[in-house]
């Protein structure tokens, strides 16, 4: 658990240094903070935008960087239908232009340190990007912990920080990875062409050889429904799951 | 500060003085929790009230639903930002509960605990005078389990964190004690209209 203190998780400006499209629908917008915080991997900021005639939004954003003491974080943020927040982001943010936002925020959803036992690691599409932070971190870090990622999108393409992910998996014996590629045939024959199911949480955990005490589950509240039903049913104990869900 | 570009949809709905700062309207209704969800069988169902560490009462489903049922049509407000205005619920209300179990006010702060190990905080002034229930369904139907079903805390004018899903205890405390979120950094009370989303805001 996270000690807040008594300080205040203020407002503050930032400014777009850099714009990359990830997939076809994810973008990541690396922002230079004008306070620099060190964050713990898995934990989010809010953004805030405001119109000329006052109106706000406000939206949540995991930070997809591992913690460090730069003052540069990433965000990655998917284009939703009528996303109101994600469409000027996409659309109209431009490199230079200033953000509101305040963090680091969260307190459940954190990578374990000291990171000791077993993890697993499951999201989809945009869900990987606080996972993201994790295996980043632990790969800053040069843990050792053995570490599975069971990571499902549409198609090969759709998989955010895809080149990132295998080059950590090639070279790093104790850090795992299984695809879940729904709409196309997955390149590698230890991936899987279909939606997350029980038997492929059993798979991956027979690959990590052991039981994971910590299991990090994000994506939409239906894929994290089917991903931790599938934890549960292979033993894992629901105190040992934190999940998060997209919503609104 | 005004961010370069953005109109945003813009308060525009006649609806603007229902939506509390920073929050949207959202149609759908979002789900969030922090760890599986529970599968509670009614049949197993029970619900305490507890004076410290000592329960004064224990109903199971059917004495629950035996109480004085109440129906309430109420805006929610979750604290990732959006709200839905309108949201219809049948339960039983708090001062319905504490009346069956012969208590008025024993203490002045509540921890609801619930089956997946989640508890928050409330005073009690905010559950009394129709202000809370415990809801058994939304929108006419029984409460889904996605949505805290088969019972859930609703404390609509509060950040619906505190809505506590699958509560299954309401426990007097003699001070405020901080429940899950509330000890990992979120704010103590949660008034949507003040925006305390966090710790000290």
């Amino acid at each position: 658990m996270t000690d807040y203190g008594d300080q205040r998780v203020s407002w503050q400006s930032c400014v777009i240094l850099g714009i990359v499209q990830r997939t076809p629908t994810i973008k990541s917008f690396f922002l230079r903070l004008s306070r620099t915080f060190v964050h713990i991997a898995g934990q989010h900021v809010d953004v805030k935008l405001t119109a000329p005639d006052g109106y706000s939004a406000m939206r949540s954003y995991s930070i997809a960087s591992a913690a460090n003491a730069s003052s540069i974080i990433e965000i990655a943020i998917e284009l939703l239908p009528d996303g109101e927040v994600s469409s000027f982001f996409h659309d109209v943010a431009a490199v230079g232009d200033e953000i509101e936002l305040r963090g680091p925020l969260g307190g459940h959803f954190l990578w374990p340190e000291p990171a000791a036992d077993a993890v697993l690691l499951i999201g989809a599409g945009s869900g990987l990007v606080p996972l993201m932070a994790m295996i980043r971190q632990r790969h800053a870090l040069a843990q050792t912990v053995p570490t599975a990622l069971l990571l499902s999108a549409r198609t090969a393409k759709d998989v955010l920080f895809s080149e990132e992910l295998h080059s950590i998996e090639s070279s790093d014996p104790a850090f795992l990875m299984a695809l879940a590629i729904t709409r196309e045939r997955p390149a590698r024959g230890s991936d899987y062409g279909r939606r997350v199911d029980g038997a492929m949480v059993q798979e991956t955990l027979a690959r990590l050889d052991r039981m994971p005490a910590h299991v990090f589950v994000c994506g939409s509240n239906g894929f994290v429904n089917i991903a931790t039903d599938a934890v549960l049913l292979a033993g894992l104990d629901a105190s040992n799951v934190r999940t998060e869900r997209y919503g609104g | 500060m005004v961010t370069r570009g953005f109109t945003g949809r813009g308060s525009g709905s006649n609806q603007a003085d229902r939506v509390p700062p920073g929050q949207h309207l959202e149609a759908g209704f979002p789900v969030l929790s922090a760890g599986p969800t529970p599968l509670v069988d009614t049949a197993d169902w029970k619900f305490t009230v507890k004076i410290g560490p000592k329960p004064a009462k224990v109903w199971n489903w059917s004495q629950f639903n035996a109480l004085p049922k109440t129906k309430v049509t109420r805006d929610i407000h979750c604290v990732t930002s959006w709200s839905k205005l309108d949201t219809v619920w049948e339960g039983v209300l708090i001062e319905d509960i504490l009346a069956d179990a012969g208590l008025e006010r024993p203490t002045d702060f509540v921890l609801a605990h619930c089956y997946d190990g989640y508890s928050t905080n409330v005073p009690l002034a905010d559950l009394l005078s129709g202000k809370a229930m415990v809801a058994l369904s939304y929108a006419g139907k029984p409460l889904p389990r996605d949505h805290g079903g088969p019972a859930r805390l609703l404390v609509p004018h509060l950040y619906f964190w505190k809505s506590a899903k699958w509560v299954n205890a309401l426990q007097f405390t003699t001070r405020d004690e901080a429940g899950f979120w509330e000890l990992r950094g979120y704010h103590i009370y949660g008034d949507p209209w003040r925006e305390q989303r966090y710790k000290n805001d």
